[in-house]
């Protein structure tokens, strides 16, 4: 297969095709993660921005090390310290740092649609690094490459997302990317939190964590945005945890062998207690050490060509 | 070359390394994808049927190392590298199918260094054709075929391509 794509926009685009081929090449570089000197001349010349309108600390250094692993030349940029303050526009911004000869952007932002623009606009690869409450593909990559790892395939699993669907961009990527490749996706949360018109995803919706958990082999459960307590979308925090909080005795309706994945970062005791966190079925830190390994994979299969 | 003449070079450059190196305890093969990994395999075990001893064999993907990323339309395919064993102070044996430019072997070089630091790195090849454009030179050579920069020179082996087989032919 030829990858042909310039930019990494989203989940939703992608063929499964393209997919599997994402992950098959960052098999290779997840053997160079383990190397004693884990970095290539690869992309030696080529210079990327990390452009972060939003906080984020897990995503921006895998990108970073990615980008560094493989001998690009990184500009990271956050909005604290920028011209954004004094009220250049998203575009003028990348216009400008473009002028300077880069090859790439890694974007992330909080208006849904923000990289597709500059992908639109500009002559450079774009990759979406998290788009609103849209898409974040390279998470649902490295999600992917995780479950493959562990589970042999994805084919004919059943994964629940427990969380706050609704303003999850990592629970809409992964929707679309473990459909494509064959699994069963259910999603669980009180109803404030499962955003309207979600089954025309395919996907099958709970509200009771009792109903949702029996016999899936993948639990993924998502961040509570604790700053949305005060919107009314959930009555209080106790109550969530009574109700929403994976318990062992919740996860003993799972398989016998089944996962924990979260995307970070955990609160620990709100989404789940420490114990299953730090367990020998968590594979959270492994997902962060795959990240790296499929922003590689990303950046090599849209830059290492003229 | 046909079946019978890949497989008494690749049985004489068997010898001719064991002949170099009469101490085999740290020599090690390293193929390069990837006809070299095929070759790699059966000079090994033609080694170890020599001197009843297997040698630790690995596997070498380049891609990431080449010098012409940047003049290329799509990027290659990434294969896997595995090198399961330290490489310091070892041996290493580098094989490959044909010797052209020498870019692919500055490129294995390359990457094997940053494996560690080998004590020796040698180079065997099934065929020699010509046309360096580096100070590259093998240890070893199945056949030195002299060759036109208009022609191209195809290995094929029984384990990719379903026939052992060496073939020149004019490019299109």
């Amino acid at each position: 297969m030829i990858f042909k794509r310039k930019d990494l926009l989203g989940m939703e685009e992608l063929s499964k095709e393209e997919i599997l081929f994402i992950l098959k090449t960052a098999e290779s570089f997840r053997e160079v993660l383990e190397r004693p000197i884990k970095k290539v001349p690869t992309l030696r010349g080529k210079t990327v921005v990390n452009l972060f309108f939003e906080p984020s600390t897990r995503t921006r250094m895998s990108f970073e090390l990615a980008e560094k692993r493989l001998n690009a030349d990184v500009l990271n940029f956050s909005t604290s310290n920028s011209s954004v303050i004094k009220g250049e526009t998203l575009l003028d911004t990348a216009r400008n740092i473009l002028a300077m000869k880069v090859d790439c952007l890694v974007l992330r932002h909080p208006t849904p649609g923000a990289p597709h623009l500059l992908a639109k606009k500009l002559p450079v690869s774009v990759i979406n690094a998290g788009d609103g409450a849209h898409e974040h593909p390279t998470q649902a990559l490295l999600d992917l490459y995780t479950i493959r790892e562990r589970k042999g395939g994805v084919e004919g699993l059943k994964i629940v997302i427990i969380g706050d669907i609704a303003h999850s961009r990592v629970a809409r990527s992964n929707i679309w990317a473990l459909q494509k490749l064959g699994a069963e996706v259910r999603v669980c949360a009180p109803p404030t939190l499962i955003p309207p018109l979600i089954e025309k995803m395919g996907v099958k919706v709970f509200y009771s964590q009792e109903d949702a958990l029996k016999e899936v082999d993948i639990v993924m459960m998502l961040r509570i945005q604790k700053e949305r307590q005060n919107t009314g979308l959930l009555p209080s925090l106790s109550e969530y945890i009574e109700l929403f909080s994976l318990t062992e005795e919740r996860l003993n309706l799972a398989k016998p062998d089944a996962l924990i994945m979260h995307p970070g970062p955990v609160n620990r005791g709100i989404e789940l207690p420490a114990k299953l966190a730090d367990g020998k079925r968590s594979v959270i830190l492994n997902q962060v050490t795959n990240g790296v390994a499929v922003r590689m994979a990303v950046l090599y299969l849209l830059l290492g060509k003229s | 070359m046909d079946k019978d003449e890949i497989r008494r070079a690749l049985l004489r450059l068997s010898h001719q390394i064991l002949e170099k190196n009469r101490e085999i305890e740290d020599l090690v093969v390293v193929g390069i994808h990837r006809r070299g990994v095929t070759l790699a395999e059966r000079i090994s075990k033609m080694m170890e049927e020599i001197k009843g001893k297997k040698l630790p064999t690995a596997t070498l993907d380049i891609t990431l190392y080449r010098d012409d990323l940047t003049r290329i339309a799509y990027q290659p395919v990434v294969r896997n590298t595995n090198i399961l064993f330290p490489i310091d102070d070892k041996k290493v044996v580098l094989v490959d199918d044909v010797l052209y430019t020498g870019r692919t072997v500055r490129a294995a070089i390359d990457a094997l260094i940053d494996f560690g630091r080998p004590k020796k790195i040698e180079l065997a090849v099934l065929i020699d054709r010509g046309h360096r454009e580096l100070p590259i030179r093998a240890d070893y050579v199945g056949k030195n075929i002299p060759t036109s920069s208009e022609e191209m020179v195809e290995v094929r082996v029984e384990e990719l391509d379903g026939t052992d087989e060496v073939l020149i032919l004019k490019r299109t």
